[in-house]
């Protein structure tokens, strides 16, 4: 191991590069598959007659892409500038961190070629078969000694709060990832679950919600905890709120899974349980929409100007939103309503496009003129753009879901006199294409944003150069 | 009824879920007693990252802090109510199969009066009956038109309801009969039995011939004698049989392909095809509105007569 990192006079910033690029590079390529699907939705020709093209094998490929491809890019990215930067030491060990940077792309590129072509482990989320499990088994360890590695070496005495988040968020997963991805292989990319049953639906959806809770809000909580102050250059708005809900949000997210399976054959105790720690994580997440909103008190004015921090705090209403959506559908009979409908779909993607993609977006357009040497990104115009394709894009999606998800649900259990069901399920369906096409509209606008910041990005990093960092000297502490 | 394999299991949820509600609780009360001074004077904690990065001492917001008790003080309660502590079965008694029973039993309740007067009519009549008619319409259209269409002209596989060719008997009796119980369609392989490849072919030109389709004549007289295995199922004229379900074979209606690689791939590897029952879906009252629906679908003139 390198341990004359912790004496280095730079910063490491060679695989942020990579992975920042990366970053972009795959969102693009994940929106467009995401974009592809929901048009198929509307236009069913357009599976072509292929497996390989069809609905069903694309779509995981989707998820996985811009969940793990463009979220873990992302990911990887700000959570090794963040360390390094708020630790004032270079990362934990150069060799590892360049291999957890190949070892990703490779997994990625395992899965754009493995899915289509129908080897998956049916759980959702988690669909990779197991030679690629093994491979993110080994990258996420190396990720978690190159981080806590670093953490370790710190020359700050404090650890900042955006760490706490990203370090629950690497041990987390690894933790989901290894024990609902157990299973028994029978082949080469074949295994059966080593659970079975309403086990295996638990497991899963403890697995799958917490991807959510730590992948998709922890880690960005630790995104938005560094880039929110540093953009707004105001001091983070509360310590006290930050050490609740961080130790509440990381506890509860824990018990929250059993809501994605009620009214099914999961035991009566566990789905309530589920629903009353989904209810109580309600201030949880809303403690880091406060603390971020809150970080702008006296800066307020700076969203005119600064198209960067506009997309960090649309992001955090995003947030606020959806995790005040996501208790209110884990009460029962909401969730009766709201279950296996559209609905769903958007509140997905409310929380996807809106928290995650925006805030991402944001410490990208923050981190990539910082690290090629430039002062800002190569058109400031062109965020403005992006930022508005982005945000219409978000509510034509999330809007039409609403009222397409809402109105099936009302369908599905509107019963006649006689005792029938007063609509048929291809009733449903039909009724719902025109709220597709808005929806292929809104995605199609927030990938025209994407493309849009692939280009901005690209012309940024060709016009400057790698920029070295130095690490400044470690102040005393007051 | 037990979700449990041991007394341990429900106490040891109990303990962790109520020891983490008032974690929660307990983890929001200190917090909010800690009155945090600043050294510097500026209302920050005093650490400082990255050369700007601060933490502002503000307390909680007082709005938010009861936000949070609200939702678990509701928990508690909640969980007093319902099923969540373990075995603990919850003061209301509630759980997610006596609420659909409840709900059936109700339904059931006020449907009984309406069904009752259509299980009085023959099925002729009820077929011939408006109202009848639509409720069977849209029982078939929930419930069968998965696989016989929305047309119910069914596709490869899936019989057509609106001809006279009925595998186990078009009455309204067998109607019922198939719905309630389903039906299982089997042909054994018969290729050991009928000979060599050449046999095959020439049965299966016997067949097409027998419904005057497209067929190799010189084939089919030597296929004849061989069909006399066939027709123990399909009878000696290859009218079939509805008894046990055995095809017509001389109409030209073909459930799994026409032709002759069809027909040689079916003497080849036989065929089991399935209609699963569905008496457990429905009230006997419901399957005799949907069987007088079924029924109607190829007996339309002489619905006109009985009008």
């Amino acid at each position: 191991m390198d341990f004359a990192n912790s004496k280095a006079l730079n910063y490491n910033d060679g695989v942020i590069r990579q992975f920042s690029i990366m970053a972009v590079v795959w969102g693009v390529v994940g929106m467009l598959v995401g974009v592809i699907i929901a048009a198929q939705l509307v236009w069913p020709e357009l599976n072509l007659g292929l497996p390989w093209t069809s609905f069903g094998r694309l779509r995981p490929l989707h998820t996985n892409a811009v969940i793990f491809a463009f979220g873990g890019c992302t990911l990887f990215a700000t959570s090794y500038y963040v360390v390094q930067r708020t630790c004032q030491v270079r990362l934990f060990c150069d060799k590892l961190a360049t291999f957890t940077f190949w070892g990703w792309q490779l997994v990625i590129v395992a899965a754009v070629i493995s899915l289509p072509l129908g080897y998956t482990q049916a759980k959702e989320y988690a669909e990779l078969e197991w030679p690629i499990d093994i491979l993110i088994a080994i990258v996420w360890v190396s990720y978690a000694i190159v981080f806590f590695g670093t953490i370790g070496m710190r020359k700050v005495k404090h650890i900042y709060v955006a760490n706490w988040f990203f370090g629950a968020f690497i041990l987390t997963v690894a933790l989901l990832h290894i024990v609902n991805s157990a299973a028994m292989p029978a082949s080469f990319m074949k295994s059966y679950s080593a659970y079975a049953g309403v086990q295996d639906a638990m497991v899963q959806w403890w697995y799958g919600h917490n991807a959510v809770g730590f992948f998709l809000t922890a880690g960005f909580l630790g995104i938005m905890y560094y880039f929110v102050p540093k953009q707004a250059g105001r001091p983070v708005y509360s310590y006290s709120l930050s050490i609740v809900h961080f130790w509440a949000l990381i506890f509860t997210y824990m018990w929250a899974g059993p809501h994605h399976l009620h009214y099914t054959a999961l035991p009566d105790w566990t789905q309530s349980l589920g629903m009353a720690f989904s209810l109580i994580l309600l201030a949880p997440s809303w403690g880091g929409m406060i603390n971020g909103m809150m970080t702008l008190s006296g800066a307020w004015h700076k969203l005119r100007t600064d198209p960067i921090l506009r997309f960090m705090i649309v992001s955090l209403s995003f947030y606020g939103m959806s995790t005040f959506e996501g208790p209110m559908m884990a009460i029962k009979t909401v969730n009766s309503l709201s279950h296996y409908t559209d609905w769903t779909i958007g509140h997905v993607h409310s929380g996807a496009l809106g928290w995650v993609g925006l805030v991402s977006m944001g410490a990208l357009y923050y981190m990539v003129p910082r690290l090629f040497g430039q002062k800002q990104m190569h058109s400031m115009k062109a965020i403005e753009l992006h930022f508005w394709l982005a945000t219409v894009g978000i509510v034509l999606y999330i809007s039409s879901l609403w009222i397409s998800g809402v109105m099936e649900g009302l369908m599905w259990r509107a019963i006649n006199t006689d005792g029938t069901l007063t609509y048929t399920f291809v009733e449903s369906v039909k009724a719902k294409h025109p709220y597709y096409i808005i929806r292929l509209l809104g995605g199609t606008l927030y990938l025209s944003g994407m493309v849009i910041m692939l280009w901005n990005v690209l012309k940024t990093a060709t016009s400057g150069k790698p920029a070295l960092a130095s690490i400044p000297l470690v102040a005393a502490h007051a | 009824m037990s979700d449990f394999t041991s007394n341990f299991w429900p106490i040891f949820i109990t303990t962790i879920s109520l020891l983490g509600i008032f974690g929660c609780a307990l983890l929001l009360w200190l917090t909010s007693k800690v009155k945090v001074t600043s050294a510097n004077g500026d209302n920050t904690s005093g650490h400082v990252w990255d050369g700007d990065i601060r933490e502002m001492n503000n307390p909680l917001p007082r709005w938010w802090v009861w936000l949070f008790i609200i939702t678990i003080v509701f928990s508690l309660f909640y969980l007093a109510a319902y099923p969540g502590l373990g075995s603990y079965a919850g003061k209301l008694g509630w759980t997610e199969v006596n609420q659909y029973e409840k709900e059936m039993a109700t339904a059931n309740k006020t449907l009984a009066p309406l069904y009752a007067k259509f299980a009085a009519m023959p099925v002729e009549t009820l077929a011939a009956n408006p109202e009848a008619n639509a409720i069977g319409e849209r029982l078939f259209m929930n419930n069968c038109a998965q696989c016989h269409g929305s047309d119910a002209r069914g596709s490869r596989g899936f019989p057509n309801l609106t001809d006279h060719d009925w595998l186990h008997g078009g009455s309204p009796e067998k109607i019922q009969e198939t719905i309630t119980g389903g039906r299982i369609g089997m042909m054994p392989p018969m290729a050991a039995a009928v000979g060599n490849e050449d046999d095959v072919k020439n049965v299966a030109n016997y067949v097409l011939s027998l419904s005057g389709s497209k067929h190799d004549s010189a084939r089919a007289a030597l296929g004849k004698e061989k069909f006399a295995i066939c027709a123990a199922c399909h009878g000696a004229d290859g009218k079939g049989n509805t008894d046990i379900g055995s095809p017509n074979l001389t109409d030209n209606i073909w459930l799994h392909g026409s032709g002759e690689i069809a027909i040689i791939k079916r003497i080849n590897e036989g065929k089991t095809n399935q209609m699963p029952a569905q008496g457990t879906k429905f009230t006997p009252e419901q399957i005799h509105v949907l069987a007088a629906y079924v029924w109607g679908l190829s007996n339309r003139p002489k619905m006109a007569a009985v009008k």
